[in-house]
This record gives C-alpha cells, structure tokens and sequence, in this order.
C-alpha cells in the first residue's frame, strides 16, 4: 500500500504507542490526590513541559483538547465571546477565506448564533494571506475586532502564512491573533512566543501521534471563555478529565517530531520534489496548486515539505481517486471532511480557481513514513490513471442529450 | 466481470451488490449523492438521500468487503431530472421521475462513468428479470409482481441494458429481505422508500408551486365552454383527478367532476364527468425497444400506462415516430406525459416489447 495522505492522518510513531499502551494500563485520574492520581499529575505536567518546550511556549500556556476542531472551536468562540464582553463594541472577527472548516464553522455559526460579523481576508493566488490584508482589515475599525484567526499552514495546498509577520500587524492593533497549525507542527519551525501569536491549535494524529489529543496554546494574557463546562481541569479553560494515555503519547509524538524536524523536513522535500517531477513527466498539463516556490524564503518557509497538490485539467477528483486506490495508492481530493461526497474545494475557490478545475483536484502528502518506493508507484500510476479519467470526463461538462421536453400537445 | 453497484442504502441495492459478489465480479459500491444542497450534507438530512441512506449503503458495502465511494451527480439530477420534472408539469403533462433517473443518471451518466473508468457493467436493486439473446437484451417482469419495476426500466436502450445488471429479478421481496438478515446486513428491516425522493413530503403541489409560482388560469367545463372557477397553475392538475379542483356548484347532472385535460398555453382546466375520462386510443412519441425489435405491423399486446398501474389488452401499430395503441377496454386517468410500455404477457414473465412517451389520448 502506497499511503499518500498523512495531511488527513499519519501513522502513529512506535514510541508514542509504546508509551500510550503502557498508560493505558494504569489507573489514576489526574485530579486525584492519592497517590495513583499524583502519578497520573506528574506524568501529565512532564508532558505539558516537553510539549511547550518543543513550541515555545510556557507550560501554563498549553491547555489539552480533544484534537484540532476542540482548539480551533475554543480559540474562536472562546477569544470572541470574552473580548466581546470586556467591550461590547468587539463584534468582528477577521478569518482567511482558506481556513479549516473547524474555524470557518465556528465563525459561521457565531454570526448566525452571536450577532458576530466577519471579514472574510483575502488570500493571493497561492492562498496565502498577505500582511497587508490583515493590515487593511483592521485599519478600518481596530477597536471593533475581537480576534484575527489565519492558518500557520493550509492543509490542502500546502502554502505556509508569515505568521509572525501576522501576527506583529495584529499585536500592533492590540487584536489577537489565532493560528490553526495542526498542518504546520511536523515541517515547520513553530515557536508560539516568538511568532508573537495568542492561540495556536495544533493536534497529535498530524504529527504521527494519538487521535483524540491536541493542544491549544493558549497565552497567559488573553482572556478566554470557556466552551465546555465542568470541572475546570484545564486553566479554568477547558473541563474534563484528562486523557492522560492520550497526553503521553502526544508528547511523545511532539517530541519526536520536533527533534526529528529538520532532518525530516530536508529528506520529506527531495522525496515531494521527486513526486512533483515525476507526477509533471507523466501529465505534462498537471498544474501544481499552491505556492510553487523553492520553500524558503526571506521569512522561512513557503510550502509544506510534505505537500504536493495538483490539478489535473479534464479529470474528476473522484474519479482519479477510485483510480488510484484500485492500485493502492491512496490521497485526497481535498479535505476529507465533507461526508464523502467531492464539493468544489472553498481554498481553491477563494484562490481563483473555477469549480471544474477544484474538482478535478488531488493532494498527495508525505509524512514521517513516506519511502522514495511510494514515489515511484505514485508516478508509475498517475499517467494511466489520468488517461482514464479523462475519458470519463467532468460531469457538469456534458452535453444534455436530446432532451425530453416538445412542444405541449393539448388533448 | 468489473460491476458497479448502485447502492442507495436500502435493502435491494445492498442485497443485488452481495448476489454480485457471490457471482464471483469484482464488485465496486457506489452511492449517489443528489442533493442539489451541497450546503446541508454535514449538517442533517437532505431533501433526496440523506447521510443516513449513506452511511446505510457504506455499512452495507463494509459487509460485502467491497470498495465503496459517495459519487455526485447532483448537478446531473437537478438538471435532467428535478428540472424536466417541473418542466414536464408546467408543460401540462405528467412526468415519471423514476424513469427519467434511470434514463438519464443510472444508466446514463452513471453507466458512461462507469465505462470509462473500466467497469463492464452498472448492478441495481431493480426488481425486473434481464437475460440476452443473442445479444438482444429480453427485459421482463419480476416474478415478485407486486414489487416489479419493469416499467420504469422499459425506457432504457438495448445498448444501455447490456451493461445492466438486476439480480433481484427472479426473487420475491420476502426473499430479499430474509436474505439481507441472513448476510447480516443492517437494512434487512429498513422500510420500502415510496414518494419522489426529492420530494421527501410528499407534497408535490407545494414543491411545484415554490418552483413554478402562481400561473393563473381557469377551470373550465368541457363541454359547455362555462369557467367554473380559477386555479393557480395547471402544474397542481393531473388528468383523472377527483379531488382538489376547488369548484363550488355542483355539475348540473349532480357527478362528480374529473380533471379531463390540461392546456398549459391558454391555462384551461377542462373538466367534466367520469364518461370523459375513459380513454381508447393513445398516441406515444419516440418508442424505445429493449430488444431492438420494432413492432411489425397491428400487434396484441397488453399496455401499462403508470408503474404499479393497472394493465389493459390493446393492440399497438407503428406509424413512422408514433406509436398508436388501441385499447380493447377504456382506460382511465392517461395523461400526456406518461409512458405507455407495451408487455407481450408470457408464463416466464411479461415481456417488454417497448415503451413510449403519450402524446396524445382519445
């Protein structure tokens, strides 16, 4: 099997399973104050340690969640609903028009729910949000914004933000800024304090961890209402008992991505620049989506290591895929959040790409266990695979045949 | 043989993709989104298939360990079937929504998809019997008569039906069901879908009326030429129908009054008593035959107006484009619009000897 879809999950790393199996064993709720319980609390901070070492970030600073979706919704509804109450005023969120459903929706539904209002930034052709969108957004009515939320990395075209750049425009406003980098932990130096962002979302099952487990960084200055209620276990943030199985072996995960990263990140980019070249020699008309940049530049990084994005002009995504996991290889249309069925991608719509062509889109992406052999039967399927799809066309393209409509015959 | 499966998530699809494996084909499920609300699929149901018939087909598939897909062909629904559905009633006629799907989705942009991408073949729940002879397709009823679809399949080309696969065609419902339970496979028990799937109400004035809105016209006594009331579009008429017409005064000789014809240009609803109604000689366009065999000359043969519907014995003659059917009893409630599938009655099943659209009734 050729797996080239670590953006939607990635294997988990052999340590961080070793050391969730073993927690797993053991009884002891971190609340607890006996002994079992004061285990569990040790193994929980030397893991709330590790991971905000990694991020740099301060250990009070790292709130655990259930995943990328809990941070993002937290960081969204939480930083709105408290800057809104500190000053009614605040109404506006700034979002990038790329980001994850997981903040798109949370937005969304503040607006219909919350009397929230948005201004959707605009992203340049390779979906990336310029500073000076941001700027112009909140140059209008500084006073009004409650935060600005724009992705560390796209999960789709891969294109990374200058997210501290973002976040130095925000900051000069006094507007928090929040970045989803569940995409970005794996390849990508992320440093919370250094980028100067307020909340940063990011989860284990990206970065070759457990499900179920993320974080958000939370900074220790801005205030944050809570989405779930209870006990308060988490900075009076976030409530529920913690995953401490789940906690280890994140940390873990962390850890070893982080340590792994830039080592990591050099082999993931010859082997995706092999994939983009080999997948090009195939399908000369291929068209690579996002930024085609050689990743570095003057602000860093320019485009996941591990992301190649492609459209394939004349074919169906959907098509393409069924094609490709007949021979084993398995990638995405897209995000594969919406239930099964292909929508037009909305981060290729919003990079000014019609809907035909976002249909006729496929992600491949490397992670920690992609091998040159995955390449090689990447680029050995994809031309067959294309001649075959195109043949079986784009649906909405089709001529209606001879239609069933005369002229009406009265009786 | 390389088969795609049509599997709506209901207990036919699911148990014809498991007969399809069983037969030893290398069996592909795929489910057909329709909705044209992309926008609610995450959220609840739709107004078509829900997530639910979704999953239902994909837990189905898991069992069959077959490879399962959600395909969209919401756009293709919306314009071939949605669409000439509301333009076939604004027109005064009365479509069959089910026929035009498999005419123009299942066994036409499904089927060239599924060509293309190397299946030889489209499975469906179908309950009709299909073998070839000689490489003439030879469509006939479901030996489950009160289940059988021959109908709504009997606009389908020869072409179109080579690549046809209905395993459930010599089965009984009952038998379907008992051997879903049997595979364990979750919709055994789940309810027969009955009313136009994009009309989950069953309300089919109300969805005509938002589409179409108020088109005027009058009701309007056959024979007397008297205007009786206003009604606010043909599209809320079908030809035989009682009930519904808004008219206050009763008829002069006390019957009650039955929808005659429609007359979308002038919006005329011309009604009048149960005489007028029967109905003994139809005119249908554009005949399609299944086993590429026109009819040669006056043939006896017995004729279905509506799935489910009655059949009655006629005799149907070819005349260049048209079909002329004469029926040996009166027929009631046919409408323009509606297909006329003509059936040679034969003790291993009813055979189709053709279909066509009416055009015409006297």
């Amino acid at each position: 099997m050729t797996y080239l879809d670590h953006a939607a999950t990635t294997p988990m790393r052999s340590d961080a399973a070793a050391v969730m199996s073993e927690a797993l064993a053991m009884v002891g709720n971190a609340s607890s104050l006996h002994s079992s319980g004061r285990r569990a609390r040790r193994a929980v901070e030397e893991s709330r340690e590790g991971i905000a070492a990694a991020l740099g970030a301060r250990p009070s600073e790292v709130v655990f969640t259930a995943g990328g979706t809990e941070s993002d919704n937290l960081a969204v509804k939480g930083i709105f609903w408290a800057r809104r109450a500190a000053d009614p005023r605040r109404r506006r969120i700034l979002a990038s028009a790329v980001e994850h459903h997981a903040v798109l929706d949370a937005v969304e539904w503040l607006v219909e729910h919350e009397g929230a209002e948005v201004t959707w930034l605009e992203v340049d052709g390779h979906g990336r949000v310029r500073p000076e969108v941001l700027d112009e957004a909140l140059r209008a009515a500084p006073d009004q914004v409650t935060l600005a939320t724009v992705m560390w990395a796209n999960n789709e075209v891969g294109t990374i933000n200058p997210v501290s750049e973002l976040a130095e425009v925000a900051n000069s406003y006094g507007v928090p800024l929040h970045t989803d980098a569940v995409q970005a932990v794996e390849t990508v130096p992320v440093d919370f304090t250094a980028a100067g962002v307020s909340a940063l979302t990011m989860t284990g099952h990206k970065i070759g961890g457990p499900y179920g487990a993320g974080v958000l960084v939370l900074s220790r200055d801005v205030e944050c209402t809570p989405v779930l209620h209870g006990g308060g276990q988490e900075r009076d943030v976030r409530s529920g008992t913690l995953d401490t199985p789940g906690v280890l072996g994140l940390a873990s995960a962390v850890r070893e991505a982080v340590e792994d990263r830039p080592r990591h990140t050099d082999e993931l980019r010859r082997l995706r620049d092999e994939l983009i070249d080999g997948v090009r020699a195939a399908v000369p008309d291929a068209i690579l989506n996002g930024d085609p940049g050689t990743d570095t530049a003057a602000s860093g990084d320019v485009r996941l290591a591990g992301n190649a994005h492609f459209t394939f002009p004349g074919c169906e995504g959907d098509s393409l895929l069924m094609l490709l996991d007949a021979n084993g290889i398995e990638c995405s249309t897209g995000s594969a959040c919406t239930a099964g069925v292909a929508e037009p991608s909305h981060v290729l719509l919003a990079m000014g790409a019609d809907a035909q062509a976002a249909r006729g889109s496929l992600r491949f992406s490397l992670g920690h266990s992609s091998t040159a052999a995955d390449v090689q039967a990447l680029t050995e399927a994809i031309g067959p695979a294309v001649q075959r799809a195109r043949s079986a066309g784009l649906p909405g393209l089709r001529q209606a045949s001879v239609d069933s409509t005369t002229a009406p015959t009265e009786v | 043989m390389r088969v795609l499966a049509a599997m709506s998530g209901g207990v036919d699809s699911a148990v014809a993709a498991a007969r399809a494996v069983e037969a030893g084909h290398d069996v592909t499920g795929v489910h057909l989104a329709l909705s044209a609300q992309p926008g609610t699929l995450r959220t609840g149901a739709r107004g078509c298939c829900t997530i639910e018939d979704s999953r239902d087909a994909r837990r189905a598939a898991d069992i069959l360990g077959i490879p399962f897909y959600v395909w969209d062909f919401a756009e293709r629904f919306t314009e071939e079937v949605i669409d000439s559905f509301v333009g076939e009633y604004a027109a005064g006629r009365t479509p069959n929504p089910c026929m035009t799907c498999n005419e123009k989705i299942k066994f036409e942009a499904l089927l060239d998809k599924a060509m293309a991408l190397g299946f030889d073949a489209v499975c469906t729940g179908h309950y009709a019997r299909l073998s070839l002879d000689e490489g003439a397709p030879v469509l006939r009823r479901s030996r489950d008569e009160s289940k059988d679809q021959s109908y709504v399949l009997a606009s389908l080309t020869p072409e179109q039906l080579r690549h046809a696969m209905f395993p459930l065609g010599d089965s009984l419902k009952t038998e379907v069901r008992a051997e879903a339970a049997e595979r364990d496979l979750a919709v055994a028990q789940k309810p027969d879908s009955h009313d136009i799937c994009f009309i989950p109400d069953g309300d089919t004035k109300k969805f005509l009326d938002a589409k179409l809105g108020e088109r005027p016209g009058n009701l309007v006594d056959a024979e007397s030429g008297e205007v009786l009331g206003e009604h606010s579009g043909v599209h809320g008429f079908t030809v035989g129908q009682r009930k519904g017409l808004g008219i206050d005064a009763p008829a002069a000789d006390g019957r009650p009054r039955y929808v005659l014809s429609l007359e979308p240009v002038s919006g005329n609803v011309k009604v009048g008593n149960a005489d007028h109604l029967g109905v003994t000689e139809i005119d249908a366009t554009r005949p399609i035959w299944p086993s590429e065999q026109p009819l040669e000359g006056p043939t006896e043969c017995s004729v279905q107006i509506r799935a489910h519907g009655e059949t009655a014995e006629a005799v149907a003659e070819v005349t260049g484009d048209t079909v002329r059917v004469r029926l040996r009893e009166e027929m009631k409630g046919v409408a323009p619009g509606q297909s006329v599938v003509l059936y040679h009655p034969e003790a291993e099943g009813d055979l189709v000897l053709g279909s066509a659209k009416i055009s015409a009734t006297r």
